[in-house]
């Protein structure tokens, strides 16, 4: 995979798209909030990726992995909420898995960690109504398309993506079970979570990101060859 | 909507810096942060006691930090937990070597940044304990939800907690104490209007003229159920029933009782709401042996009240009675 500088820059870039998409999409967020929350996930998001945007100029000076881990942590600072920990405490765990650089073998991992993280903070299974919901057809799709299917990390995230957003449209017609949206029961149905659909946007804005440094990227065999011989089946849930 | 706001995302940073400039002899500041905690903390040779939460909620938490209550209270942006960050330091700020107290409700936002601000005081040798509030009856405590959630109550549970630690308790007897209020207390709520967030500007539900929300909490999330207007009785027989039943409260004993306005219902229909609460208790044979009526955890602008409800006994009777001395709370 490409050089650390190479990442670096990526990630900053990363940072600045998913920043922009979810100013962009800040109303559209707390409007859906607002149907079975408490209308604040847009602001809230914003706030925390606005913070995480402005030290874009500090990561020349870091590790991937240090990066990563400062966006964890620059959510958790500015966020609040569940999300504050959901969001940001999950990253800043995960960040653990880029210690030696982002290849497809690490960012599933790193993919893996997260969710992990994410279900445990949260205490939400599939089906909640929650973000969960979108993460884990994303990280799943994208560890069976790296290690079983052998495609590139660029189409495995273009797989995940859509996979997420299955997610997304799946939350609608549940009755949350967790979350603030637990407490109106029934009256939650028919809703879309916005935890999920915050998680979408990240991921798109990840997939256009990766797009554009990913082109072309050729050692994807290598690492598929090196994978664990695991079933993926089984690793669905 | 008309709002006395200047740019919405200064909202709680001028709200803290004009409840400083009121009372600049009581609290104080933490730096670059939202927290205030009492102007003399930790105070020595007592357990620090400390609260917090979303803003929006005002008094509650900064109203009740003084003498007999809290040392400390985070502020987290409108209806948003603080950040771990921000609790750690006023749990840091707030212990005297007696450990640290944090009551917490039962929102998750709010349980997940206690806990991990906990484990962060901890690794730097600060004693924590903490109450987890949730003393909403609408919401079913089942296998299914997060749980009830942690509303009015809350207030009692400060004042015990604050009462106990003045009182010399320590760490454990002190938390002992939040617990008996928690195990003994129960909350239901009703919406008239939905509240208007800063941020957003706008009604966080649409609630037709003649149409209530009952069972909500108290960030202007929609209720458990909507239904057509009440008179005052009318709300004051559903909620005051509801936590009766839960609690299961039986005639011969006490309580303290709390109809809690959420910010913009006027005290006369506060009070009309207690006229009829205390009626209900006296026909159970139930003996009211404190009835608070007031702005006591609000939701923004919204209309509406709580009704809550708490058994007590001889301990909690000395310690709610006790003195406290706050901005927003003296007994």
């Amino acid at each position: 995979m490409a050089d650390e500088s190479v990442q670096r820059e990526a990630l900053a870039a990363a940072v600045e798209n998913v920043a922009a998409r979810i100013e962009s999409e800040k109303s559209h967020l707390t409007d859906l909030d607002s149907a079975i929350g408490d209308a604040d996930h847009g602001n809230n998001m914003h706030r925390g990726f606005q913070a995480v945007a402005e030290k874009t100029d500090e990561f020349e000076e870091m590790d991937v992995d240090e990066i990563v881990k400062t966006i964890g942590t620059t959510i958790i600072g500015n966020v609040g909420g569940a999300a504050g920990p959901l969001y940001g405490g999950s990253v800043m765990t995960a960040s653990q898995e880029f210690e030696e650089g982002i290849t497809a073998e690490t960012s599933v991992a790193f993919a893996e960690a997260y969710l992990e993280k994410v279900k445990d903070r949260g205490d939400a299974p599939v089906g909640a109504k929650t973000m969960v919901d979108a993460l884990t057809p994303a990280v799943h799709t994208y560890k069976k398309s790296i290690e079983h299917d052998d495609l590139p990390p660029l189409t495995a995230l273009a797989k995940a993506v859509d996979a997420a957003e299955r997610g997304v449209n799946f939350t609608v017609p549940l009755r949350a079970s967790k979350g603030r949206a637990s407490f109106l029961g029934w009256r939650s149905v028919g809703h879309q979570d916005p935890g999920a659909t915050s998680t979408l946007f990240i991921l798109e804005e990840i997939l256009d990101t990766a797009s554009e440094y990913l082109e072309g990227e050729t050692d994807v065999e290598a690492v598929a060859e090196s994978a664990p011989d695991e079933d993926p089946e089984e690793a669905q849930e | 909507m008309k709002k006395l706001v200047n740019d919405p995302s200064d909202y709680v940073d001028e709200m803290l810096d004009g409840m400083l400039a009121a009372h600049p002899d009581r609290l104080r500041r933490l730096d670059g942060t939202k927290v205030l905690v009492r102007a003399d903390a930790p105070v020595d040779g007592k357990v620090g006691v400390v609260s917090g939460g979303g803003s929006g909620h005002e008094p509650t938490h900064a109203g009740y930090i003084g003498d007999g209550m809290l040392d400390g209270a985070a502020a987290g942006e409108v209806f948003t937990s603080p950040t771990a960050n921000e609790l750690n330091e006023m749990v840091q700020a707030c212990d005297a070597g007696e450990g640290v107290l944090c009551v917490v409700k039962n929102y998750e936002g709010d349980v997940m940044n206690f806990d991990t601000a906990a484990e962060m005081a901890e690794m730097e040798d600060v004693e924590v304990a903490q109450v987890v509030v949730d003393d909403d009856v609408a919401v079913e405590d089942s296998l299914y939800t997060s749980g009830r959630r942690g509303v009015c109550g809350t207030i009692l549970v400060h004042k015990a907690v604050g009462a106990k630690a003045a009182a010399g308790g320590s760490l454990e007897e002190v938390q002992a104490v939040g617990e008996k209020v928690v195990e003994n207390v129960g909350t239901m709520g009703v919406a008239l209007t939905s509240c208007v967030t800063p941020e957003k500007g706008e009604p966080t539900f649409d609630l037709g003229e003649e149409e209530i929300e009952l069972g909500i909490g108290i960030h202007g999330e929609p209720g458990t159920e909507r239904t057509g207007m009440m008179t005052a009785d009318e709300v004051a027989d559903h909620l005051t029933g509801k936590v009766l039943e839960d609690l299961d409260v039986e005639s011969g004993e006490e309580v303290v009782t709390i109809v809690n306005g959420m910010g913009g219902t006027p005290q006369s229909e506060l009070f009309i709401v207690n006229r009829r609460v205390q009626q209900i208790l006296d026909e159970e044979g139930i003996e009211t042996w404190d009835a608070w009526v007031g702005d006591y955890m609000t939701s923004l602008d919204m209309m509406g009240c709580s009704v809550t409800v708490c058994r007590v006994d001889d301990e909690l009777k000395d310690l709610l009675g006790a003195e406290a001395d706050t901005p927003a709370l003296k007994r």
